[in-house]
């Protein structure tokens, strides 16, 4: 690994808009991120709060109303000609949430799979175009037979395994995976998850893995943007995330996923988030690679609240910030 | 013993589909008391729902009720009429859909949907079935509930429009409430929340939860019952379950939970896929994913063995003449913690 982190993706005050009947809703309000070359970047929170839009702006399905994005280097908004815009496809790959909609019902694998194969002029002949699909099956852990069986003839899981192959096929360098797991059983979450992290480590890949339930993204992320209501509240190091989180938006996400441990449980206490906006509000850098959405005035209290927590002394979760009062019911 | 509010007596249930039979449903039974909320874990296809839905007399045509029992307050549910049903379903025993969003009607208003079952149930008039859906909206946490009456389901957010479906079951007060993933389309925040509304309803209603995130079962189950091809495989109290369990596959499951201690590394996945039940391998259906099977999983079925009065497991691991085994590490921690809580030992603040 080279000591020189670069950005493989940098997304720099991106907005996006849609009209709905009554008026304009900004689903994406000018957020700014990088993913670097070789990591997992997780981008965790509630439906509706712009992850999934994020997602499908970077890989280009919508134009941003505002802001830039810069693949390797290059704004997208001034990328031209065919041939650029074949390698961005080529480079960019995604994985979708519903494994069930995503594949064609009526193509063989082989051929969901060779698609981009034929389309990026990767085979030589049709020998070599069957050999690739074979080890492209073989690397997400299915059997080569599969080849010409039917989407309908899979489980759940293994059609997110045909997906992630399909992402593969065209050897991309970063993969959006847009809620990947959510659509699947308990026990093959699990497989999924290790499967991704096992080829992102194989391949060298770019993870962007988009999801609501943050305990699973801590698997596989190395750092973690929370978003809320189209903003990013929160970004940084997982551990650090998960735990000593300093935005009450994020403590309040955590305490609020289930734990198998009864006892635990009944003893938990829920926090309660209430949005307040905050006008003078920014993304502001409260530790090295640790930032919060706040007012620059509280950036001296998330210091001195991460520090506690860090010390794991006092119990900061009920303290916010003076007069702004972020916090107000605590239930059970 | 006292009778029990729900038992269910050897339940077999099979659908006739083109490919040929599906056994879905063989041999399940289990009690639910009063007061107590049990959950119903596994994974699709392990016939939770199935099993549910024939509670309700809900099962759709091709299926086929081969053998069993359900008995409510003594009497046999399946074999009574379709009018009779009609009278219990709804009323004495209600169930919450996984989908708030499809589970209303989006061409009437919120205020006729709560009082609906008021009307047909309890003849109510008009004027008060809609006081009555008022209280109830109350109840579950609408706010401004009498403005609310007049609006259509798509003005309410997700977990809203999960309060207003939860409102309809409760409206004539059942006695027993099935749950079918209620939470799962939803967010974790509103998750908790509608799970601290289930808990408020225990002490009237004996609601059966469906589910495959253990995490809510450990949040909201008194007892658990795991299930897996058709099977119950481990039935028992929540802390017997989450901390004591016996067979591999609620090994599995409980592994495969992101936890919250900080080892890193990986995480555990129960290897293999859901079992075929069109043509079921002879002898344990869990067996080709379990690394604990035996020689004798490959031919016969285990039965479930006692492990307390209120525990059991169906595991040739418990039989005599079973080797033992080298438990998980996590699940070894999980049993230590179980002994000293038996032993006053700890807290009982978790295993943390």
């Amino acid at each position: 690994m080279t000591t020189n982190i670069s950005d493989l993706l940098r997304v720099e005050g991106l907005t996006q808009t849609f009209k709905s009947g009554t008026g304009i809703v900004k689903a994406v309000d000018n957020i700014s991120f990088s993913v670097y070359e070789g990591e997992t970047f997780g981008l965790v929170g509630e439906s509706g709060c712009g992850k999934s839009t994020t997602g499908r702006t970077i890989i280009q399905l919508y134009k941003p109303a505002a802001g830039s994005i810069f693949f390797d280097g290059v704004n997208l908004s001034g990328l031209r000609g065919k041939k650029n815009w074949l390698q961005f496809r080529r480079d960019v790959q995604m994985i979708y949430q519903d494994p069930y909609a995503s594949l064609n019902p009526r193509n063989k694998i082989k051929d969901i799979l060779g698609e981009g194969i034929d389309v990026h002029k990767l085979a030589k002949g049709a020998k070599n175009r069957n050999r690739q699909v074979a080890e492209l099956l073989e690397t997400v852990g299915l059997n080569p037979d599969h080849a010409n069986r039917y989407p309908h003839e899979l489980s759940g899981g293994q059609r997110q395994r045909v997906g992630i192959a399909r992402a593969l096929s065209v050897q991309p360098r970063l993969i959006i995976c847009d809620e990947p797991i959510s659509a699947l059983d308990v026990s093959i979450q699990a497989q999924i998850v290790n499967l991704l992290k096992k080829l992102q480590q194989e391949k060298r890949l770019t993870l962007l893995f988009i999801a609501h339930d943050l305990s699973m993204v801590k698997y596989i992320s190395d750092r973690i943007a929370v978003m809320y209501r189209g903003k990013i509240v929160e970004l940084g190091d997982a551990r650090k995330i998960y735990h000593s989180p300093l935005h009450p938006y994020t403590e309040s996400l955590l305490s609020c996923i289930p734990y198998p441990d009864p006892d635990l449980e009944k003893n938990r206490r829920r926090i309660i988030y209430h949005h307040h906006e905050e006008a003078s509000g920014s993304l502001h850098q409260i530790f090295p690679d640790h930032y919060v959405y706040c007012r620059p005035s509280d950036v001296a209290f998330y210091q001195q609240k991460g520090a506690s927590k860090e010390a794991g002394g006092l119990d900061l979760v009920s303290i916010t910030p003076t007069n702004t009062g972020i916090l107000e019911g605590v239930v059970e | 013993m006292s009778e029990s509010l729900l038992d269910i007596r050897n339940l077999n249930v099979s659908f006739q589909t083109f490919a040929g039979t599906v056994n879905a449903v063989r041999g399940v039974s289990l009690t639910l008391e009063k007061g107590e909320t049990l959950a119903l874990v596994g994974e699709s296809g392990s016939g939770k729902s199935v099993t549910c839905r024939s509670v309700m007399g809900l099962l759709s045509k091709n299926a086929t009720i081969e053998q069993g029992e359900i008995l409510f307050r003594g009497s046999n549910l399946l074999a009574k009429s379709d009018k009779e049903m009609q009278r219990i379903r709804g009323k004495e025993i209600s169930m919450i859909f996984q989908n708030p969003m499809t589970a209303l009607n989006p061409t009437m208003t919120i205020g006729k949907q709560v009082a609906e079952p008021l009307r047909l149930h309890q003849k109510f008039s008009r004027t008060a079935a809609r006081r009555q859906a008022q209280e109830l909206l109350e109840l579950v946490g609408i706010p401004s509930s009498t403005k609310r009456l007049n609006d259509y389901p798509h003005q309410f957010s997700g977990g809203q429009r999960q309060r207003i479906v939860t409102a309809i079951a409760l409206a004539c007060g059942p006695e027993i409430l099935i749950a079918d993933e209620p939470t799962t389309a939803l967010d974790v925040t509103i998750q908790a929340q509608i799970l601290e509304l289930l808990k408020e309803l225990r002490h009237t209603t004996s609601i059966i939860f469906i589910t495959h995130d253990l995490g809510v079962v450990a949040n909201v189950a008194d007892r658990v019952a795991v299930m897996y091809g058709g099977r119950i495989v481990e039935i028992g109290k929540v802390e017997e379950i989450f901390y004591n369990p016996q067979h591999p596959y609620t090994w599995g499951l409980l592994r495969s939970m992101p936890t919250l201690d900080d080892k890193d590394g990986e995480l555990y996945a129960i290897p293999g896929s859901p079992p075929d039940l069109l043509s079921p391998a002879p002898g344990d259906l869990f067996a080709t994913r379990n690394e604990y099977a035996l020689q004798v999983d490959a031919h016969y079925e285990p039965p479930l063995f006692q492990v307390s009065p209120t525990h059991y497991a169906a595991t040739w691991l418990l039989d005599d003449r079973a080797p033992s085994v080298i438990v998980p590490e996590a699940i070894a921690a999980r049993r230590q913690y179980y002994r000293q809580r038996q032993t006053g030992l700890t807290a009982k603040e978790g295993l943390l």
